[in-house]
């Protein structure tokens, strides 16, 4: 039982590490129209995400192989069901890396422009589908006894779906323009810097909006919290790392308003797993059809030879992924290697 | 146009497609070691200049096999959910490790390997390539054993559940070393590190041909011919007819698909070429006589199962897996040929640079490798047909039962449009940097200057 519990945790903290990681560069594609004007501009942004975000990327998979793992009868459920939705992922996910690899391999400006537009809808696109496949997890899923999710793409798109999704998006722009405000220089940092406020402000407002739909429409999340009061640190801490965060903004550290940025991503997502828990799809047809961490999970001795896995795995993964951080730290430095 | 037969096409598409692009990364990525070696080792311009230019292309390539990776881990749960859960404890562990473990390797030093030339030492550089390529295998690995598991099940109990029958671990070590994998892993690796070098050698023929770029094409030909060369040898000699005994001791129902053997025969002939006909349960062509019972069996006298002795309805395409199996071995021993042909002109007064032939024949041998990898791979998985797992469970019991043909038809519409378009790409700027060529490297800090070890990352920072 244990297992099943460290497991719950692991997949939670893999998918945290995918939207700290993936997220500020999903973020820095979601600005690109917008506060990267010049093609140098441009390639400052590409470049600054270049050395990392295929490593970044890979969280998402690592997230993909361990649902498969743990929890093979929601990878199954969930990714049949979610179907269109999450072909339209791969579609995204595959045009981001295309405009990212392709946009600086020519210098033709009309070719320039288009691959940008392209890796600004797919980041936007991978944002705003995975929050509202998140939205419509914490909604509940019309799951039947066997496990399959009933409806469609557009049954997808509920009001409360499109929020989570809304705030997704404009969460990880926030966080990106924070990363950003790390390698950019110039002309280019003074339009970053103006805009993270602003950002911090609009997804306040989306968030708190979205915490009072939680609350008042979903009441497996609002009955697990008034029956554990203490989870309440979950959330709590998430709003003292986004106000912190917005401190250390007023005062120009911007490394550690992107920790704490960092940390305010992890706090949510484990606040919504905490209200969730122990379940990883609720059923709208009848709650005994809910896949828990128990009756969705792989046999213990599967767990083990995982855990086992991932302790021998992980150190070096932390080592390495930090590493490249470190090579590649500081402003961003263009030369004829870069994007 | 049913659901379950979208879903097989699909998977198809993706999965072939994929496919194109991991045996280059490993392949060139053993000739871009080479290279990394020789530079450390001779301080020679000229191997530093290759690797500048062959990272650029590895990039490339890499890109479309991370880009095409991603849709088939995730293939699984959406188009064959009844397969996920069935196998999820044992298949879903393979893919995490592979995560885990191969992934983030490459995914962390990707980044240095692309962008690291100007910026670390040549060491420090060489290591970013040997975790890259190092990555690589290990990804291959883990994927091997998966597939291999789903030729040759071990290690697995079954256990009714409110979701079916499923299949359980019951022993770890069984199911990573199922009977089939070595086997497998060898001679796929090999066939990469053929893909590889067959690449290298056809740029490098095509400069020798057009004269551009002289002295690097040379060197490059010089480092790939080899490799290309010896793996041939060992492919065809010792990896090929293993792979061919391990199928016939395993899975025999899948030879007599590749082989077109109807009934048990003693003295079973090999046939080199030719053609199945189902309905009358003929083989023609021309055939070897009890020849494929010596290479089976070590005798003529061995058995080689036939068809007909399972059901009709757990029989493998049969013309599909006969034709991919005979094209991949005719291409195999064709490898073996244009390789000594160009070690014989290349050490006979270095003719090869005048054969324009030879090098006509040597541009063509990246398509060659191609197909003769991709017809393996059908083989294999078209050979295990009607099972997903060997023996356990059809493909038709796999598939995801909620989809609707109108969601497939799109999916299906989609990858065909989104490869298409990233094929076009893909060669349009792999020509395009075969056209630049590998220039001499402007150096935009001397060399020496860089940090080439991680006590010198950490110490220069210290310093600033």
């Amino acid at each position: 039982m244990w297992l099943n519990v460290v497991w719950f945790i692991l997949f939670v903290v893999v998918i945290a590490g995918y939207l700290i990681m993936d997220g500020f560069d999903l973020g820095v594609g979601i600005l690109h129209p917008f506060l990267a004007k010049s093609d140098e501009d441009r390639r400052i942004s590409l470049n600054s995400i270049g050395p990392v975000w295929d490593g970044n990327e890979v969280w998402l998979v690592l997230g993909g192989g361990v649902l498969f793992a743990a929890f093979p009868m929601v990878y199954a459920s969930l990714f049949s069901g979610f179907y269109t939705a999450m072909m339209l992922v791969l579609l995204v996910l595959i045009l981001r890396t295309v405009a990212i690899e392709f946009r600086s391999k020519r210098p033709s400006p009309g070719w320039r422009a288009a691959w940008d537009w392209v890796f600004f809808a797919a980041s936007l696109g991978i944002a705003l589908l995975l929050g509202v496949a998140f939205g419509n997890i914490m909604a509940g899923v019309p799951l039947d006894a066997r496990g399959t999710i009933g409806g469609n793409l557009l049954s997808m798109l509920n009001p409360f779906a499109l929020l989570v999704g809304v705030t997704t998006v404009f969460m990880l722009a926030t966080h990106g323009a924070i990363y950003l405000s790390m390698k950019a220089d110039g002309a280019y940092l003074a339009r970053i810097k103006r805009a993270i406020p602003r950002l911090m402000i609009v997804f306040f407002i989306l968030n708190t909006a979205l915490l009072a739909a939680a609350l008042l429409m979903h009441e497996f999340i609002t009955e697990r919290y008034l029956a554990h009061p203490l989870l309440i640190v979950l959330p709590g801490a998430a709003f003292l790392a986004v106000t912190a965060g917005w401190l250390m903004v007023r005062r120009g550290h911007y490394f550690r308003a992107f920790l704490l940025s960092a940390a305010m991503i992890a706090g949510l997502l484990f606040s919504a797993a905490a209200g969730l828990y122990p379940n990883l799809l609720i059923s709208t047809l009848d709650p005994t059809y809910n896949l828990t961490i128990f009756n969705a999970a792989s046999q213990p001795n599967t767990l083990v030879v995982m855990l086992v896995m991932a302790l021998l795995g992980m150190p070096f993964v932390l080592l390495y992924t930090g590493g490249v951080y470190y090579i590649f730290r500081g402003k961003v430095q263009l030369t004829p290697q870069s994007y | 146009m049913n659901p379950e037969f979208l879903s097989r096409l699909q998977f198809t598409i993706t999965a072939s497609f994929h496919f194109i692009y991991p045996p280059i990364s490993m392949g060139l990525g053993l000739i871009l070691v080479i290279m990394g070696i020789l530079y450390v080792r001779t301080q020679n311009p000229v191997w530093r200049r290759l690797s500048f230019f062959w990272i650029k292309i590895y990039g490339l390539v890499f890109a479309l096999g991370v880009a095409t990776g991603i849709v088939q881990e995730f293939e699984f749960g959406t188009n064959w959910s009844e397969y996920s859960r069935f196998v999820g404890n044992i298949f879903g562990s393979l893919l995490a490790a592979e995560g885990i473990f191969a992934f983030f390797l490459e995914g962390g030093f990707l980044g240095l390997m692309l962008f690291g030339g100007n910026r670390v030492g040549p060491r420090l550089w060489l290591f970013s390539i040997v975790m890259v390529v190092f990555g690589a295998h290990f990804s291959a690995t883990w994927i091997i054993m998966a597939n291999s598991w789903m030729q040759t099940p071990a290690g697995y109990e079954l256990a009714q559940t409110q979701y079916g029958t499923l299949a359980f671990m019951t022993s770890f070590p069984q199911v990573i070393m199922t009977p089939s994998f070595l086997a497998r892993l060898w001679h796929t690796l090999v066939a990469s590190w053929l893909v590889g070098s067959s690449l290298v050698l056809s740029v490098s023929a095509y400069y020798l041909l057009k004269g551009r770029f002289e002295e690097s094409a040379r060197a490059a030909f010089k480092t790939a011919l080899p490799v290309f060369v010896v793996f041939s040898i060992v492919q065809a000699a010792l990896l090929g007819p293993q792979s061919a005994e391990n199928v016939t001791d395993y899975q025999p129902e899948k030879l007599a698909a590749m082989e077109g053997v109807w009934e048990d025969t003693a003295c079973a002939p090999m046939t080199l070429a030719g053609w199945v006909k189902p309905e009358t349960q003929r083989t023609v062509g021309l055939k070897v006589p009890c020849l494929l019972s010596w290479l089976a069996g070590g005798s003529t006298d061995t058995v080689i199962q036939g068809l007909n002795s399972v059901p009709r309805d757990e029989w493998a395409p049969v013309g599909w897996v006969f034709q991919s199996y005979h094209l991949m071995i005719v291409l195999g021993g064709l490898f073996v040929g244009i390789g000594l042909l160009g070690l014989l002109f290349a050490v006979w007064g270095e003719r090869i640079w005048r054969t324009r032939w030879l090098l006509r024949t040597f541009v063509s041998t990246i398509f060659l490798t191609e197909l003769a990898t991709m017809t393996g791979w059908w083989t294999a998985e078209l050979g295990r047909q009607p099972w997903i797992v060997w023996g356990l469970m059809r493909v038709e019991d796999a598939v995801s039962p909620n989809l609707t043909t109108g969601q497939l038809l799109f999916s299906n519409a989609m990858f065909v449009l989104l490869y298409t378009l990233l094929f076009v790409l893909f060669i349009y700027l792999l020509n395009e940097k075969i056209m630049h060529g590998p220039e001499p490297v402007e150096e935009t800090t001397p060399i020496a200057s860089l940090p080439d070890s991680f006590r010198d990352v950490f110490r220069r920072h210290a310093r600033a």
